[in-house]
């Protein structure tokens, strides 16, 4: 399944892996250069600095959630994952092979946005543990969310509907383009409900060493977040909740 | 000798209140090939949906041969081959990839899943088209492509419903001569069909579901000759289904 995966990501790149990139560099250009320029430093770097970890976590997410939401949601509807659920695969196999296409997706996506990135910017990284450890469990987690996403939804609006008014708010006001203490404290409480402020935030430490929430939370936050997806896909899967009759 | 096929008590109602299955027992001897036959709705599909997993049941015991669906799944599913009435290929990718991926989901790896598909897609004739994209497949080259990837991994007991729906008649004999070398080779057949005279002619036992109940289960030459052996399958199963719906007018 990883295998299959691989290659219809890299079949339909223009598809999969451009538009991210794309999208990416024009926030760059926009909000790095342009607007960023005129805008003071944040925890001691260039707005362009500050915003790129938060930007390469957006197309990961994105991409690792629409990777699997889309991928099983057409399975469902073409009934091919009747011939996976006719043979003896493990269900947690099955899970796994739809997972790990979003992660897959989700981590070259970052890597090209990241090179992106150094066309308009240059940083070093403080931590890559941090880095690759917050990179790894935000793309898994994001596609453990688009895999029970594609459990539920009945039709190709039911796998749009998330992304378009959960996802995509979430991810602006997760912390990517402002640091939530320039926020008055109501609204920085508000922001910490958001659980993609902690895993830009945990990113973004591995970058630049500077987070608005400990290091410690955020990846409490990103492990729990993790294991709350992964039972219930599994239980779905156990139940056949949205798979069969 | 085990059954190939042992369904107890059998029942199955879906969320809507339909009552698919009520409480259907049937056996289905090794190196059997069965027709399992009924009108649209009468529980066919959902028998089938049962033992391969893809329908939960409502209630009863269902064994592939040894395997109990309940407290051995894995073992179960590990016995069957099921190709489904509805198209259920990805149209995206190449005739021998969907072989290739099937084998992989019965722990065959890849390059002897590509030495065991040769001679299956050889047999029905699309080893030419192996490295065409489906979607470029007639109606009949998806049914075959569908028969093949049920037979990857040399299931013991073949489901096939409907298989020849759709299909001309040509291939459809072509296609009643590869079931029959595969049945004389040992494999366990269960057969759905709204085509009697292929029943007929396929098919040594036959059973009659209508309205979620076994109306009938022997072998086909017994029920034959029990109307005298002058009646063909289809005028004996009209007549099974009529007087079904006569009761049904008269209670």
């Amino acid at each position: 399944m990883m295998r299959r995966e691989f290659v219809r990501i890299i079949r339909i790149w223009s598809q999969t892996l451009l538009p991210p990139v794309v999208t990416t560099s024009l926030y760059f250009v926009v909000f790095g250069t342009f607007i960023g320029s005129q805008l003071p430093p944040i925890h001691g770097f260039s707005y362009i600095q500050f915003i790129v970890p938060g930007l390469i976590m957006m197309g990961v997410i994105t991409s690792a959630y629409s990777n699997t939401v889309s991928t099983f949601y057409f399975a469902k509807w073409m009934r091919t994952i009747d011939e996976i659920l006719v043979s003896p695969t493990p269900d947690w196999v099955v899970i796994t092979g739809f997972v790990s296409g979003g992660v897959l997706r989700g981590l070259l996506v970052g890597i090209l946005v990241l090179i992106v990135s150094l066309f308009f910017t240059h940083f070093q990284i403080v931590n890559a543990l941090v880095l690759i450890a917050a990179l790894i469990l935000t793309s898994v987690l994001f596609s453990f969310a688009g895999l029970i996403n594609g459990i539920y939804a009945k039709g190709f609006d039911g796998i749009s509907i998330v992304p378009t008014f959960v996802l995509t708010p979430l991810t602006y006001l997760g912390g990517i383009f402002y640091s939530i203490e320039q926020f008055p404290q109501f609204w920085q409480n508000v922001s910490l409900a958001n659980p993609i402020l902690y895993m830009v935030n945990a990113f973004r430490y591995g970058f630049l060493g500077i987070s608005d929430v400990p290091l410690w939370i955020c990846f409490s936050v990103l492990i729990g977040f993790n294991l709350v997806c992964t039972f219930v896909a599994v239980y779905l899967f156990k139940k056949g909740i949205g798979l069969k009759n | 000798m085990t059954p190939a096929v042992s369904v107890s008590d059998l029942r199955k109602t879906y969320k809507t209140g339909t009552v698919a299955l009520r409480g259907v027992s049937l056996e289905v001897a090794q190196g059997d090939f069965f027709a399992l036959l009924g009108p649209n709705g009468a529980g066919k599909t959902t028998i089938i949906g049962i033992l391969c997993g893809l329908t939960v049941k409502t209630g009863g015991e269902a064994k592939i041969f040894d395997a109990s669906i309940d407290t051995d799944p894995v073992k179960a599913k590990s016995y069957i081959g099921l190709v489904p009435q509805e198209f259920n290929i990805n149209i995206f990718e190449k005739v021998i990839d969907i072989i290739v991926d099937q084998a992989g989901f019965y722990g065959i790896p890849r390059a002897e899943a590509i030495k065991k598909a040769e001679p299956i897609l050889k047999d029905l004739g699309l080893w030419e088209k192996r490295n065409e994209p489906s979607q470029q497949l007639s109606g009949g080259m998806k049914r075959r492509l569908m028969i093949a990837r049920a037979l990857i991994h040399k299931p013991q007991l073949l489901i096939l419903d409907e298989p020849t729906a759709g299909v001309d008649v040509e291939l459809r004999r072509s296609m009643w001569g590869f079931l029959r070398k595969m049945n004389a080779e040992g494999t366990t057949i269960i057969l759905t069909t709204h085509y009697l005279e292929e029943a007929e002619q396929l098919c040594r036992t036959v059973a009659v579901i209508n309205k979620g109940e076994i109306v009938l289960s022997e072998p086909m030459t017994t029920l034959l000759q029990r109307y005298g052996g002058e009646e063909k399958l289809e005028d004996i199963y009209l007549g099974l289904i009529g007087a079904e719906k006569e009761e049904v007018k008269t209670a």
